[in-house]
């Protein structure tokens, strides 16, 4: 008898003594799920579309190379020719050797074989510029490419 | 004690990104200039890619929704015949002898006019692979029940098991090495 009066005349406040808790699981899955924006773009860079892609895998394993023509700003200084983005500067292909070897002494030894080029290309830029890395790349033995798209239908393009 | 998480967890949804970059993979031929073994045309089937993102094929113009189904066609036609070696079982092409002689022999030859777009360079490139990965995964549903690409995506799940992982690779080096993806590029050079 005593429990129904006292069910019917107050219902109990929600106990946010675990709210903490919550809050703490949602920042550890945000910790380790993500990573921290990298470096700003400097290039216009719509990737194409693709459908037959496979993921890359973790960010360390993988090496970014930006290319396409300069972002508006930029435009004033570097002009409309499609350039190539490394780390955070632009520059021209005969860089991109060093650079990727420098990249790569970075990584620890284990996993220097499995380190992969990304290369993300603006759709617009030609063939040629990309095929100037490729064969830098080829130079310093770095064969792992990957040529990264968004997902979607590759007939789009 | 909730206001310092809520503070950190504000900060991690503003500056950082989940990462979900996608692509195709390709491997560069290795600098070492060997010569160049003879080949027989009709083992090689040349795609190429002129300035105006046209697509031609062999002998013609293609579209490019019809490119999957023609390097499917190349790729699975297995012209040796029954009883002489390098007879291919699994191939369900025409068997003519226009076209490969057998999976391992058939070669695409892809070269791309250095004006082309790189937006139609990576179509091409997404279909041959398409094709590809159609054919071998008519294997891998025929062999292991499974397709080929789902069995690949397993394998690099870390959620599988060693032992599973193990069999795994197995099965997926026998259906690459039915249909082993030999794509050469050959670049139309301007400068001579």
């Amino acid at each position: 008898m005593r429990n129904t009066r006292e069910s019917r005349k107050e219902i109990p406040a929600i106990s946010t003594a675990s709210l903490p808790d919550i809050v703490f699981m949602i920042l550890f899955f945000f910790m380790t799920v993500t990573t921290i924006k990298t470096n700003p773009l400097l290039v216009d860079n719509d990737l194409p579309k693709a459908d037959q892609v496979k993921k890359l895998e973790n960010k360390d394993r993988v090496i970014e190379i930006f290319v396409g023509k300069p972002s508006a700003e930029q435009a004033r200084i570097f002009g409309n020719e499609p350039k190539i983005q490394l780390d955070n500067k632009l520059a021209s292909v005969n860089d991109v050797g060093s650079y990727v070897l420098a990249e790569l002494a970075k990584k620890p030894d284990a996993i220097r074989n499995f380190v992969t080029v990304s290369l993300k290309v603006d759709k617009n830029v030609n063939v040629g510029v990309v095929s100037d890395i490729k064969q830098e790349l080829r130079k310093i033995n770095a064969l792992k490419v990957n040529y990264t798209t968004y997902q979607g239908n590759s007939l789009e393009n | 004690m909730a206001d310092i998480a809520f503070l950190l967890l504000i900060f991690f949804l503003v500056a950082t990104s989940i990462e979900t970059d996608v692509g195709l993979d390709r491997k560069l031929p290795p600098n070492d200039t060997t010569p160049p073994i003879k080949i027989p045309e009709h083992n090689i089937f040349r795609v190429s890619l002129n300035k105006n993102d046209e697509l031609f094929v062999e002998d013609g113009i293609m579209q490019l929704k019809d490119l999957q189904a023609a390097a499917i066609s190349f790729l699975d036609n297995g012209a040796i015949i029954s009883g002489e070696e390098g007879y291919c079982d699994y191939c369900q092409g025409d068997r003519s002898t226009e076209s490969s002689e057998n999976p391992n022999e058939a070669i695409i030859s892809f070269n791309s006019d250095r004006e082309a777009s790189y937006g139609m360079y990576v179509s091409v490139q997404n279909e041959l692979n398409a094709a590809y990965n159609a054919l071998r995964n008519r294997e891998a549903n025929r062999l292991f029940n499974q397709n080929f690409v789902d069995m690949e995506k397993a394998y690099y799940a870390p959620e599988t098991t060693t032992e599973d992982k193990i069999s795994l690779k197995r099965n997926i080096e026998h259906i690459r090495q039915m249909y082993p993806m030999k794509l050469i590029e050959v670049e139309i050079n301007k400068k001579g």
